[in-house]
């Protein structure tokens, strides 16, 4: 079906129908003090003036920043197979295609996306993908408490404060609860979130590596939230996932993960691709799309949706999710990605980034007046003090073309002076060795 | 097709009464309705609900639907081999796919009988 506007004819075919005169008309009801003065619009322009100005404004962004920004989102090598293979015409499409009679290479692009992100995360089931991180996030919670009938939600405080923020708003209007642990210097108080699970407990919710870049094994916290049928989520960095301790393996029943660093540009804050995968026990709380793999009747193999029971088109008012949708190309993108570097070069990109960040840390730390924050094993990211506040740093030297970080004190309170620095496989060990002489002049 | 030994409730669910006990599942003109059942969510043992009140779900490959308590009172079994078996409530709605025990509280109140339930039956049917 082409999508084409339509044409004079059509239009005064459809007002005859309706039996208006014209399209003012039909408009009528609406009286003029309730119609827009004005949609503010500049008239429009050649595509020669168009392209300039476009490129004018692109000019304006710092694209060749040496940047050791993390937070979340992770500014990793993308192999030029992502690219080339993802920007074929027939993956866009302004809605994914679904239907198995006609789309057999779509559902068997996400069924396969399925499977990686499921083996990644050492987890049993996944869906399509939802918006973003912090989506599959709120997603996670509500599928914890729609499982237990419960209320109330533990979450760490060294969970990503973004996503701390993103699920505040989600839930501003619903009957959720949270309890919020303390973060202990950085560190994720797994005795403090034991201390906070009991029978009126929906779900907890931790993360590894946490915000400050402490690695974590929850098996322990995952059992005693088990012990009391609490829903144990855990939101995940892919790329470490390579080489720490699967979310499956330490028994978590959801495993939520940003898949950004899996083959999306940082691109200005998206899109990104929430990654969800779960335990089957859980799979008919799992909102969103979910690709099966089944025989026809002639015993071919061949993709479908699976267990719509769940979705709103059956649903209706009792469906798990209102999403239908997903990030489809993005996940195409992850999967094109994971299967360019295989597992040797998804463990091999991880490592280097860590042995990057390790670098970092002992050159930072060597600055006078600069010491490490985050306590315990760290993976590509840290947390350091400053003498001064962070703001100051990142100013001075991000006006020199280095980003320095994340300034903690945008969401910590009393951690002002904490600056949180990422480093990926395109960190060199030169720009670092350049970032901690910007560091010691800025310090002087 | 309507057992005449049973008491029905207008949302498709049969009883069968014993004493103080009563034998719930759904009824073979629901099962049809639903088409093959893909998944059973049943209420756990101790649970108690009124008459009327919502109490699990049943799911096929085209749609999913509620199951309604038909009496009051607490479940004492639940049958297990519909978790890995839904399609017994297709073959044998009356029998092996029955889907759990109440301890009834008080008497139970506006069930039908095979007639009754025929009448429902008929209306829905067109």
């Amino acid at each position: 079906m082409p999508f084409v506007p339509h044409t004079e004819d059509e239009v005064r075919e459809m007002l005859a129908t309706i039996g208006v005169d014209s399209v003012e008309d039909l408009f009528a009801e609406i009286t003029p003090d309730m119609r827009p003065k004005s949609f503010d619009l500049p008239e429009g322009l050649s595509e020669m003036e168009v392209l300039s100005k476009l490129e004018g404004l692109a000019a304006k962004n710092a694209i060749n920043s040496v940047s050791f920004l993390g937070a979340g989102f992770y500014d990793h090598y993308i192999p030029a197979a992502v690219d080339a293979l993802t920007m074929r015409g027939e993956f866009y499409t302004a809605y994914t295609p679904y239907q198995p009679e006609a789309s057999q290479g779509t559902l068997q692009a996400i069924f396969e996306y399925q499977t990686a992100v499921t083996r990644l995360l050492g987890m049993e089931c996944a869906n399509a993908s939802v918006y973003d991180g912090g989506t599959a996030l709120y997603e996670a919670l509500m599928m914890a408490v729609r499982k237990t009938k419960r209320r109330k939600i533990v979450v760490s405080e060294a969970l990503n404060p973004i996503y701390r923020v993103m699920l505040g708003s989600y839930t501003s209007n619903l009957d959720v609860e949270f309890v919020t642990v303390p973060h202990k210097d950085g560190m994720t108080d797994i005795e403090g979130l034991k201390a906070a699970l009991d029978d009126s407990i929906a779900a907890v919710l931790v993360q590894n590596p946490n915000f400050f870049g402490s690695i974590n094994d929850f098996t322990e916290l995952f059992a005693a939230a088990k012990a009391v049928k609490a829903v144990s989520v855990v939101s995940a960095y892919p790329v470490l996932q390579a080489l720490l301790k699967t979310p499956g393996a330490m028994g978590a029943d959801v495993a939520v993960a940003e898949g950004q660093s899996l083959g999306l540009p940082l691109s200005f804050g998206g899109p990104y691709l929430g990654i969800m995968t779960c335990t089957k026990p859980m799979v008919r709380q799992m909102p969103g799309r979910i690709v099966g793999r089944t025989t026809d009747t002639e015993g071919r193999t061949g993709y479908v949706l699976t267990l719509q029971a769940r979705e709103q088109h059956i649903r209706r008012q009792k469906a798990t999710s209102n999403i239908c949708s997903n990030q489809s190309l993005c996940a195409l993108r992850a999967l094109v990605h994971l299967c360019a570097l295989g597992e040797l070069g998804l463990k091999r990109a991880a490592r280097v980034s860590v042995e990057r960040a390790h670098i970092c840390a002992e050159k930072l730390t060597a600055v006078p007046g600069v010491s490490l924050l985050t306590k315990g094993a760290f993976g590509n990211e840290f947390a350091v003090t400053l003498p001064v506040n962070a703001f100051e740093v990142i100013a001075k030297l991000t006006e020199r073309g280095y980003v320095p970080g994340f300034p903690l004190g945008r969401y910590f309170e009393g951690l002002e002076n904490g600056l949180l620095v990422a480093c990926t496989e395109k960190t060199s060990e030169e720009q670092i060795g350049i970032f901690a002489e910007m560091l010691r002049g800025a310090l002087k | 097709m309507i057992p005449e030994d049973l008491l029905y409730a207008k949302t498709h669910e049969w009883v069968m009464v014993e004493g103080d006990i009563a034998t719930v599942g759904i009824t073979q003109f629901a099962q049809e309705q639903l088409g093959d059942l893909t998944f059973v969510e049943l209420p756990e043992v101790g649970d108690t609900f009124e008459a009327g009140a919502e109490m699990g779900s049943v799911e096929s490959v085209k749609a999913a639907s509620e199951i309604y308590a038909p009496v009051s009172g607490e479940v004492i079994e639940v049958n297990a081999e519909l978790e890995d078996a839904p399609e017994k409530v297709n073959e044998e709605p009356y029998g092996a796919g029955w889907m759990l025990k109440f301890r009834i509280k008080g008497d139970p109140e506006g069930l039908l009988d095979a007639e009754g339930y025929a009448a429902v039956v008929e209306s829905e049917a067109h």
